[in-house]
């Protein structure tokens, strides 16, 4: 019937050869991405310091950086580079020893967060119908909670209070936001024909949310954990501030509790009542920058706009 | 005579709409019956709205029908229960997407999609087997080197390299018919013909049939054998291509194609210029669903919904005011094709 | 601003037009050198397909392009006046009063929580003060012109069907009876029979209003009943640029050869076609010498070295070797 004379089709495989290489989008493109990403490049050297920090405390500030041994409220030497407390602890050396457990609980606090951020969001966004209706209940219910009370009341009910119990209460607190944010960007590649193809080929439902949807999304999941990083570490300094934390740690945020309760600003000792806070700061600083980094870096309608040098025609 | 692949019987899919206060059921596809055979490609035009996508969407078993009944090779999906059944009806019947941007998954390189379509349905080769399958599939669509391309990530293809990668997928299936739902829609025009030849091809190399969905009925012509018209969720015409765009019986076939561009023929310019747009079918009435923009209705349209009559030889439409040719002989006892 | 010239000249006059995009590595050169004329109630149709710079040239010459695009070369005289390098101020007076632009799927660029009317109005506004009584004739009058029941000043889009939306935005840029109507594919998003009524129904308003339209899109045989003159665009640059008959008879450039016979056709014999092999050449780095000689059927030695001017043949004008004479003189650009 078909008058058609039939031949292998068209042959589009010759442009494979002349189609210009694009950056290859494992490791290498993400580091050249980072480099020319000027937010990427600042939040990237803060981190850095402080995780120096956080690894080789011992190096840069031997000894122990709790022991009251030294003078008391004494201002900046050559000896203690930022002074020492009201009880005789150097300053410089706690603030050193203390980004151990500022990074410890960001990440650690961060990443559970953002894990059940992904499995309830997602998974809402994927399944819909009730089983959407439900996780969102419950997703609300944590959202719209006031978390500062809550976490206070809950801090001060639990019997101890080690880093352990404060990660707890901060991932409890802190997984509602990003479930939010992961849910209404799942539901938006929900429909993306990726999905459906997976599904008409007989792919089971678990394997297309984890291994077809999840891949895609890895951007916005690093965005939540950073978002998640920066609100635990601004959290947990409120906590210990308030005496909440494990008041006997060398922590910045306990830094803060002491000094506040020797009315350090008030009797002049400044860096021992300002520099565990810009610290703090300064990390939350560095999360933010890389967050939106990340945004601007996976979405290019975000980044900066590039112009270009118009000549002027004559009429 | 060639075997057949699908049969639909009156295959209905209703969707609900509206919200808790005033609940609507939309009318996607009504009482289609539908064939397709080995070795055909089948055309399935409509405008928006018509019902063609959801008709695809049914036979992938991405939906399930609110009514009638889809027949594969004799049995009925809806006996169809065991993971084990399904993907075997999955592996002979895959589906080609639109979007050649959206259609392949951008975390992973191109051998992905082959790789598990083969992993789920021909779990007898080995892993050497697949390999050396996933490389054939890739040079049967017109893609090499195959183990190169089989490499890259999507984004280093043009639409229509991955939306070839897309038939290679299906094909990797060892399919019996492949559905494919606007393939061509989203590609430069210069670009088409080679995917229409592609589809060809595979029909006489690999023996595989199509369901080609489309809103271009020039495209349908040149590829298919067959040709289905559908309006508002109704199948209204269904005959061979060349027999049904000759002689069109239904009134929305000869509005259809009286509206298609062609550069070569000359302005139609006593054609009437037919403003309306196919209706959404909510909640509706019976009746011939064409009736407001028809040329030809009477009384009975709007009252007695039209049941496919067959009016010339394989060639049927459902019209009450359509005439029967004079050339068509029925025989008694004999088999009908394309009606009820 | 200076004193509009009168009209025994073309109405829009672009010459040499070059548009480039900032990239990391450089710049890429979307629009390259193009010159077109267009006469008062004129019908231009310029196709072609996706990344040849059509859309482009159209925002180009409506002085829309924002950065990273600008045009770095070239100007586009309409009535007159140089409109590359205006301020918005200076382009204010004649934006929509004299030239308006219908952008591609327009049906979704109305406000859905604005009724037709109120938008009508914010168009109006935006360019001149009339009274409420005007107003509303007006709106009643250009929905009456495009068919549409002027009851549906007061309907909000989401009322009105996607072909009723679609003359809705034809309709607003019809509202001060410009001369020059830009159109960006506006029948893209429709089916065939609603298409087809749509440009029945431009090409009557046309003919009524004397306007002139210049009309992208990458379906040619769409155009080919209703434009006066076709031009034909390839990376950025024109390929043909003739009276649409003569294009579409006696195609003189391979890529347009080719274009054509990618169109299948619902009446006449079913031949077998091939489409035109490859891709469009990436245009951070364009082929040397003729930019289609890498997919053309008729190439020879010497398309990869020289990079072919427009060359005139009968009424149209080529950028091929294959016709090469004298390159054509600018300012007798138009037969």
């Amino acid at each position: 019937m078909a008058t058609i004379d039939v031949s292998t089709g068209v042959d589009e495989a010759a442009p494979l050869t002349n189609r210009r290489q694009k950056p290859k989008r494992s490791g290498g493109g993400l580091f050249r991405s980072i480099r020319s990403n000027g937010k990427a490049v600042a939040g990237s050297i803060i981190l850095g310091v402080f995780v120096i920090l956080a690894i080789i405390p011992q190096w840069l500030a031997p000894g122990d950086p709790g022991a009251e041994i030294f003078e008391r409220s004494a201002g900046p030497s050559a000896a203690h580079w930022l002074g020492t407390t009201a009880y005789g602890q150097d300053i410089l050396a706690e603030v050193i020893w203390g980004a151990r457990p500022a990074l410890l609980i960001s990440v650690a606090a961060g990443l559970f967060a953002t894990l059940l951020s992904v499995l309830i969001g997602v998974t809402a966004a994927y399944l819909g119908g009730i089983a959407d209706d439900v996780l969102n209940v419950f997703t609300d219910v944590f959202l719209v909670i006031p978390t500062l009370p809550l976490v206070i009341v809950i801090a001060a009910y639990a019997n101890s209070h080690s880093l352990t119990v404060l990660i707890i209460v901060l991932v409890v607190t802190g997984w509602s936001y990003g479930a939010r944010q992961l849910r209404s960007q799942a539901l938006s590649l929900r429909n993306r024909d990726f999905l459906q193809a997976a599904k008409v080929r007989g792919e089971r439902r678990s394997y297309i949310i984890v291994f077809e949807l999840l891949p895609t999304m890895t951007s916005l999941i690093v965005a939540a954990f950073l978002n998640a990083a920066l609100y635990s570490i601004l959290t947990a300094a409120g906590l210990e501030f308030l005496g909440l934390g494990d008041t006997s740690s060398v922590d910045w945020g306990t830094m803060l509790y002491w000094a506040q309760n020797n009315e350090a600003l008030q009797t002049g000792q400044y860096l021992w009542a300002t520099i565990p806070g810009i610290c703090i700061a300064a990390l939350g600083t560095a999360f933010a920058l890389l967050n939106n980094a990340f945004d601007e870096i996976s979405n290019p309608s975000l980044r900066p706009v590039r112009r270009i040098r118009v000549a002027r025609t004559s009429s | 005579m060639s075997e057949q692949l699908i049969r639909t019987e009156k295959l209905t899919r209703h969707f609900q709409i509206g919200n808790a206060f005033s609940r609507k059921t939309l009318h996607a596809v009504d009482n289609a019956n539908l064939e397709i055979n080995e070795r055909e490609i089948v055309a399935l035009a409509g405008e928006s709205g018509s019902g063609k996508s959801t008709i695809a969407r049914l036979l992938a078993m991405v939906y399930q029908p609110s009514g009638g009944e889809i027949y594969f090779r004799g049995k009925p999906l809806s006996h169809l229960k065991s993971r084990k059944d399904v993907m075997a009806y999955r592996g002979e019947v895959p589906m080609v997407f639109q979007d050649p941007f959206s259609s392949l998954n951008p975390a992973y390189r191109v051998s992905h999609g082959i790789m598990r379509a083969l992993k789920l349905h021909r779990p007898d080769l080995t892993r050497d087997q697949q390999q050396a399958e996933a490389e054939r599939v890739l040079e049967v669509v017109g893609l090499t080197p195959p183990a190169e391309v089989l490499d890259k990530y999507p984004y280093e293809f043009s639409g229509g390299q991955r939306q070839r990668v897309g038939f290679a997928q299906a094909l990797a299936c060892r399919p019996k018919l492949i559905l494919a739902d606007e393939p061509v829609s989203m590609l430069d025009v210069s670009i088409r013909i080679g995917l229409l030849n592609l589809m060809a091809n595979l029909r006489e190399q690999e023996g595989v049939s199509f369901l080609y969905i489309t809103h271009d009925i020039a495209s349908a012509r040149y590829v298919a054998d067959r040709l289905v018209i559908m309006y508002a969720g109704h199948i209204v015409e269904t005959g061979p291509t060349e027999e049904v765009l000759g002689n069109p019986k239904h009134p929305y076939t000869q509005l259809l194609l009286s509206a298609v561009p062609d550069p070569r023929a000359p302005l139609n310019v006593t054609a009437e210029t037919d403003r309306g747009e196919p209706p959404k079918v909510v909640n509706p009435k019976p009746g011939c669903r064409f009736r407001w923009r028809c040329p030809l209705a009477v009384d009975i349209c709007t009252d007695v919904t039209p049941e496919p009559r067959l009016l010339a030889p394989r060639h049927s439409a459902a019209c009450h005011v359509a005439k029967q040719d004079a050339s068509l002989v029925t025989l008694v006892g004999a088999e009908q094709d394309g009606t009820e | 601003m200076s004193p509009e010239r009168p009209l025994d000249g073309p109405l829009l006059e672009v010459r040499d037009l070059t548009v480039e995009y900032a990239v990391a590595r450089g710049s890429v050169g979307a629009v390259d050198r193009v010159s077109l004329n267009l006469y008062p109630g004129e019908f231009l149709g310029i196709v072609g397909e996706s990344g040849c710079g059509k859309s482009t040239l159209l925002f180009a010459i409506a002085q829309l392009l924002s950065p990273p695009a600008a045009i770095t070369d070239g100007s586009v005289i309409f009535k007159g006046r140089n409109l590359v390098g205006l301020t918005d101020k200076q382009l204010a007076s004649s934006r929509w009063q004299d030239m308006s632009v219908v952008m591609q799927s327009a049906m979704n660029a109305f406000n859905p929580v604005k009724t037709i009317g109120a938008q009508f109005k914010d168009a109006i506004d935006a360019h001149t003060k009339w009274s409420r009584e005007k107003l509303r004739e007006r709106s009643a009058e250009v929905l009456k012109l495009v068919g549409i029941d002027p009851v549906h000043v007061n309907s909000y889009p989401h009322q009105l069907s996607g072909g009723m939306r679609q003359r809705a935005m034809i309709a607003m840029a019809l509202l001060f009876t410009p001369e020059l109507i830009i159109m960006d594919e506006p029948t893209s998003a429709l089916d065939v029979v609603a298409q087809r009524s749509l440009m029945v129904q431009i090409k009557e308003l046309q003919q009524k209003l004397g306007f002139a339209v210049i009309f992208v899109t990458h379906d040619m045989s769409l155009v080919s009943h209703f434009s006066d003159r076709l031009i034909v665009m390839y990376a950025g640059q024109v390929a043909e640029d003739g009276a649409t008959r003569t294009v579409f008879d006696s195609p003189a450039h391979p890529y347009s050869k080719g274009l054509l016979e990618a169109f299948p056709s619902i009446r006449g014999p079913r031949v077998h076609m091939t489409g035109i092999p490859g891709n469009p050449p990436e245009l951070i780095n364009p082929p040397p010498g003729c930019r289609f000689s890498p997919r053309c059927p008729a190439v020879m030695p010497e398309c990869t070295e020289i990079e072919p001017e427009l060359y005139p043949v009968g009424d149209v004008q080529v950028r091929c070797l294959l016709h090469q004479k004298m390159p054509v003189k600018k300012d007798t650009a138009h037969v």
